[in-house]
């Protein structure tokens, strides 16, 4: 209950830090996109399960106040943490290096996704001009932005892998995932 | 994830639920108009608040990067006086504040002395669109202040878009830049009709296109105004959307195309009215 509270926050402030002061430090009118680097590493820290479920209530966030079409976001965005909890098996806890990369091919993914559905379906061909101007710049600044908030992101993971012990701990006794985490409790 | 519970559902039938809503939600919403009313007063809740608080950090930023430019000019003068320079400043900055939106109130003032007729409320803009593809923002008033979707949205000079959801609290605009935007649209002084339409690749240069412009006779100059037009469902007839900034003759040898400067500034809009007066269509 209380990882789904924390991840609900997570949430709701990335994507207020999104249509407010994000905008504010767009360059060149372009501006990162934390929700998805929410979405992706959460996916790739804890799984698909967890990745479709946060993807799902991000996108659905944007479609409520800014899409025109409900349920478009929500679905690719669901698909990007998917897709990333699929690779929650071969991601370690220390290397940026793959998070970083994944990070870069989702956003390909999207942006990708929304000039072919939203732009190409009403016959704007102009591919370059908008791979050049719109999905190159914000990928890029979505990579870096990633580099600074790797970190945290992954304070945050180890904060719900806590929740976590807490909730197996009232299921069951099992002594080695308590044991990891009685030093980390007593703290809070 | 472990298995915890005995009911524990395999993630790929959450995917494929999930998904299937999704496209019966985008279905629905292209098919019946649906925009999820319900869902969209419930997050108005939750949001509008936040997303108040944080525009009125953005103004205070703002406010104290003025007053600090203040600050250092002050400073070099009189160094002794640093304690009044404080005060000063203070005060400086409100007043800054106080004079920003003396101008912003006139300027609207203004505007309303223009478009008299209609009934009008003033909105603050407190977020715009998260991505980079299209360009709406959510305004501080919904429902219950009488918005509606399909109400005209204008500031400064001229026209900013259309509201396109209304929440309890919260309204979505569609910004006349937005590539999704196609309005009918006239010359102010020949009365030709054509479309505007916004678009992404002009929108980085601050321009929006204009299509389908007879004029014959090459009556319509650079800098002519174009105004809505009377055959418009949805816009108000004569409100100013922007100057003629470059025309050419299209392939066809008919018609003219070309771009427009909008009479908005887009980039430092903060407050906007909105037109509560729908424009009339007949009902059949």
């Amino acid at each position: 209950m209380k990882q789904k509270l924390v991840l609900a926050l997570a949430i709701i402030v990335s994507f207020i830090f999104q249509c407010t002061i994000f905008q504010s430090l767009a360059l060149a009118s372009i501006s990162p996109n934390l929700p998805l680097i929410l979405t992706t590493s959460m996916g790739f820290m804890r799984g698909e399960r967890e990745g479709l479920v946060i993807g799902f209530f991000c996108g659905l966030l944007m479609d409520i106040f800014f899409g025109s079409l409900l349920g478009f976001y929500a679905l690719l965005y669901m698909f990007l943490g998917y897709g990333s909890g699929l690779f929650h098996m071969v991601f370690y806890d220390e290397d940026i290096k793959l998070p970083m990369v994944w990070i870069a091919l989702s956003e390909l993914v999207y942006g990708l996704s929304v000039y072919f559905f939203m732009f190409l379906m009403r016959s704007k061909f102009e591919f370059s001009y908008y791979f050049i101007h719109i999905i190159l710049p914000e990928l890029i600044y979505t990579v870096a932005l990633t580099i600074l908030l790797y970190r945290p992101i992954q304070k945050l993971n180890d904060l719900l892998e806590r929740l976590r012990g807490d909730t197996v701990r009232d299921y069951y006794t099992t002594s080695t995932i308590v044991g990891q985490n009685e030093n980390q409790t007593e703290e809070l | 994830m472990k298995k915890r519970n005995h009911f524990f559902i395999p993630t790929k039938y959450i995917f494929a639920v999930l998904a299937a809503l999704c496209v019966v939600m985008m279905f629905l919403s292209y098919s019946m108009g649906l925009g999820g009313q319900t869902l969209g007063r419930v997050a108005g809740y939750v949001f509008v608040p936040f997303e108040r608080g944080l525009n009125g950090l953005g103004g205070w930023v703002r406010d104290k990067k003025d007053s600090l430019e203040e600050l250092t000019a002050v400073q070099a003068r009189n160094e002794q006086l640093q304690a009044q320079v404080d005060e000063l400043t203070i005060e400086n900055s409100q007043l800054i504040q106080n004079q920003y939106r003396l101008e912003q109130l006139e300027e609207l003032y203004a505007l309303d002395q223009t478009y008299g007729d209609f009934n009008k409320v003033a909105a603050n803009i407190i977020a715009t669109d998260g991505g980079n593809w299209f360009n709406s923002f959510v305004i501080d008033k919904g429902m219950q202040d009488g918005i509606d979707a399909g109400m005209n949205v204008i500031a400064g000079s001229g026209l900013v878009g259309i509201v396109t959801k209304a929440g309890d609290n919260w309204a979505q605009v569609r910004s006349i830049i937005d590539d999704l935007t196609n309005i009918s649209a006239k010359t102010l002084s020949t009365s030709d009709l054509c479309f505007v339409k916004g678009d992404l690749q002009l929108m980085n240069e601050g321009f929006i296109r204009l299509e389908q412009l007879k004029d014959p006779e090459d009556q319509i100059a650079i800098g002519e105004k174009i105004v809505t037009s009377h055959v418009s469902d949805r816009y108000h007839e004569g409100i100013l959307i922007g100057y003629v900034n470059e025309l050419s003759m299209d392939s066809n040898n008919l018609t003219k195309s070309g771009t427009l400067t909008p009479a908005v500034d887009f980039e430092h809009l903060h407050t906007v009215l909105v037109i509560t007066d729908q424009k009339q269509v007949v009902k059949e």
